[in-house]
């Protein structure tokens, strides 16, 4: 890991660079503190932080933009005849990336020097040979080798501009800082704009994941779009993939079971969340509150992977067993009848405490008031508090609906895997996140129209939860603003 | 307006509406009311005064039950309305504040339109028989807190858009739909402005025909305006009771009598 | 003072509906009364609802897990011969070493049969293949183990605890019967009679599974060597990751959005963004991680440091909005007295706001790391699914190395076609959920030891 080592490096100049700053600051005025600008320590950081930043921010660049740009020049240097019939670029260059990464253990274990290995030809017997033994085989065609052999290259001279560049980076910076400390150097502010920078940075990597999730899903559904027309994705009510050509891509089928399954959930989590809701806020005592707020907040922390397991094993079968087979509604384990009420489950903790926090933001004059004129609890719930909450809970359900449809583990375990429209609830169907999981695990190639249906599909529930999002966040928010 | 109030008060009324006897009220380890005796009379207006923190809301908050909302808060001694203890086990909080109705010192009209507000009351506790029942409870309603002409023509809007004279009272207005016994009135003027207030103050005076009105305050200018009696609360205790303006022009006690003259509150 | 002074407007009242005596309740008093009871009722009968279903899921994971940590192992005498063992007879460990698991199995096998024998178990239509399957695949793998670790046993007969298959051990935890061996391709009702026997001799124990916490998984029909080793230590490793980057990016995000930014377009931007963030659905993240750390950036898939990067980037909204909290509970107050002894802006934060709102971010902090380890969907998309025994190097290189993570570990075993997976899958959600546990009571420990009232 050289990289690894021009980190140190750079850390410990840094260190260095932190000790050095401050004591040169003191001793140009004699150790008196306070004929400095800032305290000593501010000439230090100024210091440090001259030296590390620049180099690391170099580095991490480096390391993002490295591989693309190998990649993209090794592949340059593929011509087209040496892509065999049948196969395409990618396969030939994840073939010679391969073979780097056993040509550089060969290296690394002593079974080659370096020189050999770069000198190495498919006819080379002896060096294959040698290859052989050690358990690194190679079978190719000259044209990948040497792909190989080149990016392999490629990949020593980046890490070694890598390291010359950051550490003379870092030693500038050194200097320069260094030089700058003088007693009326305004360390402080320097450090204090510096750090503000740091602090900016940080949180525009919000907005930089969401920039990532926006390109990734946008670029390869282009791709997608180009291979597959968009109205029989979008439109289309079948779903048939098949790897060797002529699939059917539609998502309605994906669509109806999404859909299908998150309506059962929220008829069952809606309905219990919020008459638990009301129950914790209204009627229990502060002592129950005490004890079964954070129970739920806890609950709300189960991951979902256990929600799938419980419906595969237990509900799945029993509803199966106890309610479909005896009216004769179907035999399969999984079902969006399972999915669905496993998922309501998971989804009441969220829905109960979105919405206590919701009604308990209703003003307590309003309950007053009403309990003033002589009306019940109940009555003053269903009169005045909901009335008055009901904005918040429109926003709690919304959440809680895009929480369903975003949903995956449950589903992936409990609902099957059959893409179909049927009204049998008790039938299994599927969802757009398992098909996003199934056609985007093992292994990809990422030029088949079956791999990047996934990215479509990823895009179509990205956008349908985004919009449920902002606008329940926007409900959400005016709400709260009404009684604040 | 204050000639005839004079007059009026003269008019003694002797028929007593609520008793209490050594009311104690403790919010947790706090002895917030001490052995309070009182007796209130029907058809006046009495003002509760006193420092603040002094315990005029607490009791008056006990004479609905409105205390039974605090979980800590706990009642003991004996109130009664017309000669019925309130808080006998039988007792239903909910038809005892249907008799006695309550106004709060902050506006507080529902999110709901201002004829939904009024029709309120009425509707839960089953008073109209119909729909042109109901809209004649809530004209009257709405004209005995004067109010009727200010909102007849947007009956349907909402209630929180008015102003916070009006929101006063359209919640006057409110408690009076309900046809109550008893009307408290814990500090309703405190957060208007003066104009507000004195058309509030007239109303409370109209309102004297009709109910024994009882009304917290901490401005003893408002007490010796609007009511007939005055009691004045000390640190838990009633220190003393009887007509305003005996309370005012020639107080028993020295705490009275410091605190009207302005060294202690 | 419009209508009071109208002569005439005297409140004219309606009729009092209740002139009876409050001691009496009318009959609308108990109409309304049994309303508001149902209403209650409704509330707790919601509540044992969710109570209900919590309960039977956390039941039924137990139930099915708790076999996972028991196993049973076959306690016989077995005689390392030394032909088997060392052909050659030289004792030499680079020969003794080529000589394959397979064969290890055969003295398994005769030990066993030679056992039997001993004992005078008679079983009826015992076969071969019946004592062949006994023990699992792994047993002779690990005295193979044993033998060259210390070639003195060559030749000796040795008491093995040997690792049984999975069907025998599914007979001692009730998977197994009699009527289900006999359909069972993998098992025989002979088996089963001389699991019983065995059992009865003493020669069976079922004992604590200590293997299951800190061995590797194992292959598709050795079930009852499978551990979540391998998964605990992935796991580990990306929430060090997610530690080490969400903690202090996403507390310097959040000051600079609390104490610092101006109220503009730009911070209102990121406002929005972060609160719709901690609601993208966790495998739109993994879709970005499959995108831009594999395909883009070229990490290698099936490691923890994709995995932690995709999963600080999916706790960073959780840690921002919980410290965000934990910032604006610190009383402005308190800013006041550090800004007007002279502090400037950026040490009254750092002195003065931060260490008071420590606790606040340690609590959301905790309560992320828990999400993001119960967290699979994203981590099948960046390949962690894949088979993996060995463990991971020690870090930072054993970031790069393919491992894989506790709740994948349960999806990957939900997919295994022998039932047994099926009770380690519970038993690694046990695993998880205490964990999850802990890290949840730290939390609430810390916000009650802590928690300040201003």
């Amino acid at each position: 890991m050289p990289v690894f080592w021009i980190v140190l490096i750079v850390l410990a100049l840094a260190a260095a660079g932190y000790v050095l700053g401050q004591s040169r600051a003191l001793t140009q005025v004699d150790g008196d503190a306070r004929k400095l600008h800032s305290r000593p320590g501010y000439y230090g950081w100024n210091v440090a932080f001259s030296t590390a930043l620049p180099a690391l921010v170099l580095m991490v660049i480096w390391l993002f933009l490295q591989p693309a740009i190998i990649g993209n020049s090794v592949s340059s240097t593929i011509s087209d005849d040496a892509i065999p019939e049948g196969q395409t670029r990618g396969i030939v260059l994840s073939e010679a990336a391969q073979i780097a990464d056993k040509l550089s253990s060969a290296v690394s274990q002593g079974v080659l020097s370096r020189p050999e290995m770069m000198a190495l030809r498919v006819d080379d017997a002896d060096g294959m040979g040698r290859l052989k033994d050690a358990g690194l085989a190679v079978l190719t065609r000259p044209p990948v080798l040497g792909a190989a052999q080149q990016y392999l290259g490629m990949q020593r001279m980046g890490s070694i501009w890598l390291g010359i560049l950051s550490l003379a980076l870092a030693g500038t910076g050194f200097a320069w800082a260094l030089m700058r400390t003088k007693p009326d150097f305004r360390a402080r502010n320097v450090v204090e704009r510096v750090m503000r920078g740091m602090l900016i940075a940080c949180s525009s990597i919000a907005i930089a994941t969401t920039l990532g999730i926006v390109l990734s899903l946008v670029f390869e559904s282009i791709h997608f779009f180009r291979l597959y027309q968009w109205q029989h994705f979008f439109f289309g009510t079948e779903w048939t993939p098949s790897f060797g050509g002529g699939s059917k891509l539609g998502m309605l089928p994906l669509l109806w079971g999404t859909l299908y399954i998150s309506v059962i959930a929220l008829l069952f989590a809606v309905p219990i969340g919020l008459f638990a809701a009301i129950y914790m806020s209204e009627y229990a005592s502060p002592r129950v509150r005490s004890v079964v707020k954070p129970a739920i907040e806890i609950l709300a922390g189960i991951p979902t992977i256990v929600y799938g397991l419980f419906a595969l094993v237990t509900v799945g079968p029993m509803i199966r067993d106890w309610i479909a087979s005896p009216l004769g509604l179907g035999n399969s384990g999984s079902s969006v009848m399972t999915a669905g009420l496993v998922m309501g489950v998971m989804l009441v903790p969220f829905v109960s405490s979105l919405s206590d926090d919701i009604i308990n933001a209703v003003p307590q004059s309003l309950r007053d008031g009403s309990l003033g004129l002589g009306s019940t609890r109940s009555e003053t719930i269903r009169q005045v508090v909901l009335p008055a909450a009901l904005p918040g809970i429109v926003g709690a359900v919304l959440l809680a609906a895009s929480r369903a449809i975003g949903e995956t583990m449950i589903v992936v375990l409990g609902a099957g895997a059959m893409a179909q429209i049927s009204g049998n609830p008790f039938e299994a169907m599927t969802t757009i996140t398992v098909k996003i999981v199934g056609q985007l695990t093992g292994d990809n190639d990422f030029a088949s129209p079956e791999t990047l249906v996934a990215f479509a599909l990823g895009l179509t529930l990205f956008v349908l939860t985004l919009g449920l999002n902002i606008f329940a966040l926007y409900i959400v928010r005016k709400y709260r603003e009404q009684y604040e | 307006m204050n000639d005839m109030s004079l007059v009026e008060r003269r008019l003694v009324q002797d028929e007593i509406k609520i008793t209490a006897r050594d009311v104690q009220v403790f919010y947790g380890e706090k002895h917030a009311i001490k052995d309070v005796n009182v007796d209130i009379l029907d058809k006046t207006v009495t003002a509760f005064i006193g420092p603040s923190g002094c315990g005029k809301s607490t009791f008056l908050r006990c004479i609905n039950r409105m205390n039974d909302t605090i979980d800590i808060c706990r009642v003991e001694g004996r109130i009664a309305l017309d000669g019925e203890d309130i808080y006998d086990r039988r007792v239903d909080p909910v038809q005892l504040r249907a008799k006695v109705g309550m106004v709060f010192q902050k506006p507080n009209p529902f999110p709901k339109s201002i004829y939904d507000n009024v029709a309120y009351g009425p509707r839960i506790h089953g008073l109209a028989r119909g729909r042109a029942e109901l809209d004649e409870i809530v004209e009257k309603s709405l004209r005995g807190a004067a109010l009727w002409n200010e909102v007849k023509d947007r009956l349907q809007e909402p209630g929180t858009g008015l102003s916070g004279g009006q929101q006063q009272r359209l919640c006057i207005a409110r408690a009076v739909a309900t046809a109550p016994e008893v009307l408290l009135m814990d500090e309703p003027c405190s957060a208007l402005d003066p104009i507000a207030t004195s058309q509030v103050e007239e109303l409370i005076d109209q309102l004297r025909q009709e109910f024994s009105v009882v009304i917290v305050t901490h401005s003893m200018q408002q007490a010796a305006r609007v009511s007939q009696k005055t009691a004045f609360f000390h640190l838990g205790n009633l220190v003393e009771y009887g007509e305003t303006d005996d309370i005012f022009t020639n107080p028993q006690d020295p705490r009275t009598e410091s605190y009207i003259s302005g060294r202690i509150g | 003072m419009t209508d009071a002074t109208d002569p005439g407007t005297i409140p004219a009242q309606p009729a009092r509906h209740t002139s009876g005596s409050l001691l009496t309740a009318s009959a609308r008093t108990k109409r309304r009364n049994a309303a508001e009871a149902r209403f209650k009722a409704y509330g707790i009968a919601a509540i044992a609802i969710a109570v209900l279903a919590l309960c039977f899921l956390m039941s039924s994971i137990v139930r099915d897990g708790a076999g996972a940590f028991r196993q049973t192992y076959a306690s016989i005498p077995v005689t390392v011969s030394a032909e088997v063992v060392d052909p050659k007879g030289n004792r030499d460990p680079a020969e003794m070493a080529k000589v394959i698991s397979l064969s290890y199995g055969k003295l398994l096998d005769d030990s066993l049969k030679a056992w039997i024998a001993a004992e005078n178990i008679r079983i009826e239509g015992l076969s071969d293949a019946d004592t062949k399957s006994f023990f699992s695949g792994e047993a002779p793998a690990r005295l193979r183990n044993m033998v060259l670790a210390d070639p003195e046993l060559v030749g000796q007969t040795v008491e093995m605890t040997a690792l049984t298959s999975s069907r025998i051990d599914g007979m001692f935890k009730g998977r197994v019967t009699e009527e289900t061996a006999a359909l069972d391709s993998k098992t025989s009702v002979a088996q089963f009679r001389l699991a019983q026997a065995m059992k009865e001799n003493g020669a069976l124990v079922t004992k604590f599974n200590g293997d299951f916490i800190t061995k590797p998984d194992a292959s598709d029909n050795r079930a009852e060597a499978a551990g979540i080793g391998v998964a605990i230590l992935g796991s580990f490793y990306m929430m060090l990751i997610v530690l080490i980057l969400a903690l202090p990016i996403g507390v310097a995000a959040s000051i600079y959005l609390e104490e610092f930014a101006p109220k503009n377009r730009l911070t209102d931007v990121i406002e929005v963004n972060i609160a719709n963030l901690a609601a993208v659905p966790s495998i739109v993240f993994g879709i970005l991680g499959l995108a831009a750390f594999i395909n883009f950036v070229g990490l290698p898939r099936s490691t923890p440091v994709v995995g932690g990067l995709v999963l600080t980037l999916m706790t960073l909204p959780t840690i921002i909005i919980s410290t965000r909290a934990a910032l604006k509970s610190v009383p402005p107050s308190i800013r006041d007295a550090a800004l007007g002894v002279g502090a400037s802006r950026m040490q009254t934060v750092f002195h003065h706001v931060l260490p008071l709102a420590m606790p606040g971010i340690l609590t959301g902090t905790i309560i992320g790391l828990a999400q993001a380890l119960g967290e699979t969907a994203p981590l099948l998309l960046i390949g962690m699914v894949a088979f993996v025994t060995t463990f991971p190097a020690a870090p930072p290189e054993g970031f790069f190395d393919p491992a894989s993570a506790l709740p994948v570990q349960v999806y990957n075993w939900t997919q295994r076609a022998d039932p047994a997976f099926s009770e380690r899958a519970s038993g690694a959600i046990i695993v998880l959920l205490i964990f999850l546990l802990c890290m949840n009571l730290l939390a609430i420990f810390l916000r009650r030891r802590f928690e300040r009232r201003w």
